[in-house]
């Protein structure tokens, strides 16, 4: 997995708090940055590329690792 | 690229209704929508401080319940004393352990995206509402102010 900046565990949490927490976060990050988004909720996979394409923030990675999915957000 | 809005009406004032209005409202804020919502009637519970909402499984066919229960009980037994605040009691459980945010904490988290929330005063008046009860930030308005902005929207709900 490709560095990032800052780190959102959002394991446990359901439909649409990872992608209000993953905003949250990214609203005090720098333009450039990445954030790097851990969630359980299998709903997330097509949330968070929807969520990238809607507000112009980069979905760098998207993938699933040990029950868990992984994302890469850099912040437009 | 122009702002994009969405306009919701809620008009229901039970535990279950009270989330898409709240989850639509709060994610179209995350994705960049200016948004309102706009409620009435039962909807109204909606906005007190204090939320007692409750779920009810009398009328809902739907609903699922939990270790066969609409079996045990035909739809008499879920009108007995103390099967609605049963029901919302177990209801709120699950949502707990499923990681489903809380009425509360997605109403904040809608007040913190700037989410207007307008309250219908014909329906406050109607029912004797105290608007001391209701959350601060609420603005108080009526059907021709709510269509200036859902005019203009790109999605507009009533639920």
């Amino acid at each position: 997995m490709a560095a990032f900046d800052q780190e959102l565990d959002a394991s446990g949490l359901n439909c649409p708090l990872p992608i209000l927490r993953a905003k949250k976060t990214l609203n005090s990050m720098a333009s450039g940055q990445v954030l790097h988004i851990i969630a359980t909720d299998p709903g997330s996979v097509k949330d968070f590329d929807a969520f990238a394409k809607q507000t112009g923030n980069e979905l760098m990675e998207s993938k699933e690792e040990g029950g868990k999915f992984h994302f890469l957000i850099k912040k437009a | 690229m122009e702002q994009k809005k969405l306009a919701i009406i809620a008009t229901k004032g039970s535990l279950d209704w009270a989330y898409p209005p709240f989850i639509l409202a709060s994610t179209a804020a995350a994705l960049g929508y200016e948004v309102q919502i706009f409620f009435t009637f039962y909807g109204l519970q909606l906005l007190k401080k204090d939320l007692s909402l409750e779920v009810t499984p009398l009328g809902n066919p739907g609903m699922p319940m939990p270790m066969g229960m609409d079996k045990w009980f035909p739809v008499l037994g879920l009108a007995l004393p103390g099967m609605q605040a049963m029901m919302t009691s177990m209801m709120k459980a699950k949502m707990k352990k499923k990681g489903v945010a809380s009425i509360e904490e997605l109403r904040e988290l809608c007040q913190e995206a700037e989410v207007k929330l307008i309250a219908c005063q014909m329906t406050v008046d109607l029912f004797d509402l105290d608007t001391a009860d209701f959350i601060d930030g609420v603005e108080y308005a009526g059907a021709a102010a709510f269509f200036e902005f859902a005019g203009e929207s790109d999605i507009c709900l009533y639920i």
